[in-house]
């Protein structure tokens, strides 16, 4: 099966969160890059598990600058058989879409996975214009995928419990928590990542069809106002004619 | 400007997501709705109460099909004009807002909690880092979908009626074919839409103390959540994990019992209107987020205060 895993950078989910130039941009002075958690503990881990029992290769593919480099040698020392990066700078969801349908068009995957959202900025968008690009089924939050021949069969989140589908390659899916467990790279992946292919192509054309205008940091919370424990009717009280939510 | 609205129903009901969703769209121009499966033209008709003037329902699908409903939503969009798309950012929508998007060539927005700015363009303000920020984005192109997220303002509701037409438009096929559902149990609104959400942690120091918890939310008609080790543990099912890594949700009321506050839980809940945090340690950071802090022994405090709302309740009737 030949598998493709997109990866995206995200800060580290304790980063302080700061913009500059005008709040137009994430100020990424001192924060400190990992694997988009999603990608790399669900999406990328379960297709390396999917080739290590079926046979298969895992390729990831990034849409980002050389700064991204060092997140994709993470993938390739977690296990993943080569890497491509996109070489442009990822601002619309779209554009990044584009790129990696006009990618898995050209080179032809069974299985495309994302990782439900990225922790940044959480649009849970791109696997399903991926998807609707190559005209292929998508299903979201899948948190089990098993695959026997050419049909997978998955669960996903949907409101309110679980569901459980088959549908049959290619297909593309965004992956959320259960779908596996994460893996540490050992020393020997590591090493080997230094030597496994990443290969940097030119991005195709494709306007933003939405762009950042500005960010904004929410209000600094007032203080806390502490209750007797001993008096629950005071905070009912507060509930009520106060925060007016009961 | 003309606005498509999707919603979903459940057990015969549009969904509360949905109607905020038609609220939602109502701010923003002349809406329509569009809806899909078994579900009676009386129900439908009361979309109207929420700004719909209009509601298409197809009746060729009955599951959460992606390609299918895409097509639908996409020939609706033509049908009626609509300049803007509106989908609420749930399950379901996360599956079909983007593809509709892509489809059309439109600019899509995840995580809407205002309606668009079109002083200057069309802008529309976005949680983004896990709710630890906002985004203002800006939409180039003539065509725009929006996924709403659940709670961000206030419905309102009137008494107009919408009408009811049928859709037949070709759907193509399925990609997907779904074997199986598995709800959970009881009538309470799911995690992202819920308004009161009562939600504990590690500080119970069991799952054979979420009695109390249940108890309070059952007072209260709130929705069950928990933090994140409370799930890896499996004290509760994963389907109640809160945070970062788990459920983002904006009730207006957030009661947490024995959970510190880490970083990553406060993401998921930091959009909450109001948060109540009870927990035995002055110091968890918790409090720092907190509207009201109660530091107190969750065993002694979550009893009291589900007999003090009983009390309220009692004299409120």
């Amino acid at each position: 099966m030949k598998l493709l895993v997109c990866i995206s950078k995200a800060p580290d989910t304790t980063a302080k969160i700061a913009f500059t130039d005008g709040n137009t941009k994430f100020d990424e002075n001192g924060v400190q890059f990992i694997v988009n958690p999603y990608d790399e503990w669900y999406a990328l881990v379960r297709a390396l598990e999917i080739v290590e029992a079926n046979g298969g290769t895992v390729t990831t593919i990034t849409v980002g600058t050389a700064a991204d480099d060092p997140t994709i040698r993470k993938a390739l020392a977690i296990g993943a058989t080569d890497a491509v990066r996109i070489d442009a700078d990822p601002k619309d969801p779209y554009f990044v879409a584009k790129q990696i349908a006009d990618y898995a068009q050209s080179n032809g995957f069974d299985i495309i996975l994302t990782g439900k959202e990225t922790i940044n900025y959480n649009g849970a968008q791109v696997g399903a214009m991926v998807a609707e690009i190559l005209d292929q089924p998508f299903v979201s939050l899948a948190s089990k995928m098993d695959v026997a021949g050419n049909t997978a069969t998955l669960e996903r989140e949907i409101s309110g419990g679980i569901e459980v589908l088959e549908v049959n390659t290619p297909f593309v899916i965004s992956a959320s928590k259960g779908m596996a467990e994460q893996r540490i790279p050992n020393m020997r992946g590591i090493m080997a990542a230094r030597s496994k292919p990443l290969n940097v192509i030119p991005a195709t054309a494709c306007d933003d069809l939405t762009s950042v205008a500005s960010y904004e940091l929410p209000d600094a919370k007032a203080d806390c106002r502490y209750v007797d424990p001993e008096n629950m009717d005071e905070l009912v009280n507060l509930l009520h004619t106060e925060a007016k939510v009961i | 400007m003309s606005v498509l609205v999707f919603i979903e129903s459940k057990n015969g009901k549009v969904t509360k997501a949905g109607l905020e969703a038609v609220s939602y769209g109502k701010r923003i121009g002349s809406t329509t709705a569009v809806t899909f499966g078994d579900i009676a033209e009386s129900e439908l008709a009361t979309v109207g109460n929420y700004g719909a003037d209009k509601v298409l329902v197809h009746r060729g699908i009955n599951d959460v099909n992606d390609q299918q409903l895409t097509r639908m939503i996409a020939s609706a969009a033509e049908s009626c004009g609509a300049d803007v798309i509106v989908v609420a950012q749930d399950q379901t929508g996360k599956a079909i807002a983007p593809r509709v998007a892509a489809r059309l060539g439109a600019g899509h927005v995840s995580s809407a909690i205002d309606v668009p700015d079109t002083s200057n363009g069309f802008v529309v303000k976005t949680n983004v880092f896990s709710g630890k920020a906002f985004a203002n984005i800006s939409v180039n192109s003539s065509k725009k979908v929006i996924s709403y997220m659940a709670n961000s303002l206030p419905i309102v509701k009137g008494d107009g009626s919408a009408a009811v037409e049928e859709m037949s438009s070709d759907l193509g096929q399925a990609g997907i074919t779904v074997k199986e559902r598995k709800l959970q149990e009881g009538t309470v609104a799911p995690l992202p839409e819920a308004e009161l959400v009562v939600s504990a942690g590690r500080g119970l120091k069991g799952p054979e103390n979420w009695g109390m918890v249940e108890d309070l939310a059952t007072t209260l008609g709130a929705t069950t959540a928990c933090s994140r080790p409370v799930a890896d543990i499996g004290w509760r099912p994963h389907h109640e994990h809160v945070g970062q890594t788990g459920i983002a949700i904006r009730p207006n009321l957030y009661i947490a019992a024995g959970i510190s506050g880490a970083i990553q839980h406060l993401a998921g809940v930091n959009g909450s209107k109001t948060i109540v945090v009870i927990n035995t340690d002055a110091e968890a950071p918790f409090f720092k987020a907190a509207d009201y802090g109660i530091v107190g022994d969750a065993f002694e405090v979550l009893p009291r205060l589900n007999e003090a709302f009983k009390k309220f309740q009692a004299g409120n009737n």
